[in-house]
């Protein structure tokens, strides 16, 4: 049964994918991408990994299709046209696509307890984290004390994230303001 | 969007529960999925859905722009504030045990404030960057 629910997510995600490179329609773009994170998000649900999924659906499906909603406010709703086929880039997403399948080949079966993944730390983390920790979430052990140094990582990776955007985003207006003149058409287009 | 009375009804009535819910998800992290990443950005959604309907004035009037790029930096430096007492208590960086006699209540304690570190930050981090992308349309507009 799970098999053929994992089927029938990776046609769906296929078919968001395929729909969203045909899309010229930005705003048609935004909701097929909060599409394909629902379906991967349900895909990690069929694979037991619930926190994950709850991040992608709340990230991914949730708040970065509204803030590309808020960035399309600022570039408008449609896809310039494309004037020439893209033959370099198809070439180097065949060439990575190509790689990956590659590199599954000596990947070890999904779900397998042999796997060297199963081997190393994790049964550790399993049967000694809850006396060590104490927490039932074992999930929340690894993110916040075995794994604690890599969480503020990628905590101080969503800060950086923030202060590139406000510099980014924050120096245009603020430098109008202080001019104070009103803005003119040509100023807008320039 | 005055006349938008579905809309505005709707966000006033949900805007709390999604508030609660983040802290919902901040708190049941320990026992089931959920934690700091999640809750924040539940916690940042709340608000947004808040400036979508009500125009980013008012959401700026509760939530000015310097508190949330405080928010952005404090949970950085909570998280890493904790690990930077658990070194003067005489143990590694970030090992929570010392903070409380007994380790697994340290563990508790240290997981709480690393995890509201990373709520925070996460909350600061979505909310600022919804506020610059809408703050240029508007004065685009």
């Amino acid at each position: 049964m799970s098999i053929l629910v994992g089927i029938s997510l990776l046609a769906l995600l296929a078919v968001a994918a395929l729909a969203l490179v045909r899309l010229r329609n930005l705003f048609a773009v935004a909701m097929m991408a909060g599409i394909y994170s629902l379906l991967s998000a349900s895909l990690f649900v069929v694979m037991d990994a619930v926190d994950v999924a709850f991040t992608e659906a709340a990230v991914g499906a949730g708040i970065s299709t509204i803030l590309m909603l808020a960035a399309m406010s600022l570039v408008g709703h449609e896809a310039k046209p494309r004037t020439r086929p893209a033959i370099l880039p198809l070439f180097v997403v065949l060439i990575t696509g190509a790689a990956l399948v590659y590199g599954t080949l000596d990947v070890p079966p999904y779900g397998n307890a042999d796997n060297p993944v199963h081997q190393h730390v994790a049964p550790h983390y399993i049967q000694e984290s809850g006396h060590e920790i104490g927490v039932p979430n074992i999930v929340t052990s690894v993110l916040a004390s075995y794994r604690g140094y890599d969480t503020m990582g990628e905590t101080a990776v969503v800060f950086t994230a923030a202060v590139a955007v406000l510099l980014l985003m924050a120096s245009g207006p603020k430098r109008r303001e202080e001019e104070a003149e009103p803005i003119t058409e040509e100023e807008r287009d320039g | 969007m005055d006349d938008r009375v579905i809309l505005r009804v709707g966000a006033k009535i949900l805007t709390p529960y999604i508030l609660l819910f983040a802290l919902y998800v901040q708190f049941h992290g320990d026992f089931g999925p959920g934690g700091g990443f999640q809750a924040g950005v539940i916690f940042a959604a709340g608000f947004v859905l808040y400036g979508l309907i009500y125009g980013l004035e008012n959401v700026r009037e509760v939530l000015p722009p310097s508190v949330v790029q405080f928010c952005a930096a404090f949970g950085v430096a909570l998280f890493a504030g904790v690990g930077v007492v658990t070194m003067l208590l005489g143990a590694n960086f970030l090992e929570y045990g010392v903070l409380a006699h007994d380790p697994e209540h340290g563990q508790h304690y240290g997981i709480l404030l690393v995890e509201l570190g990373v709520l925070i930050t996460v909350f600061g981090v979505m909310v600022a960057i919804f506020y610059s992308f809408a703050g240029r349309r508007e004065f685009r507009e």
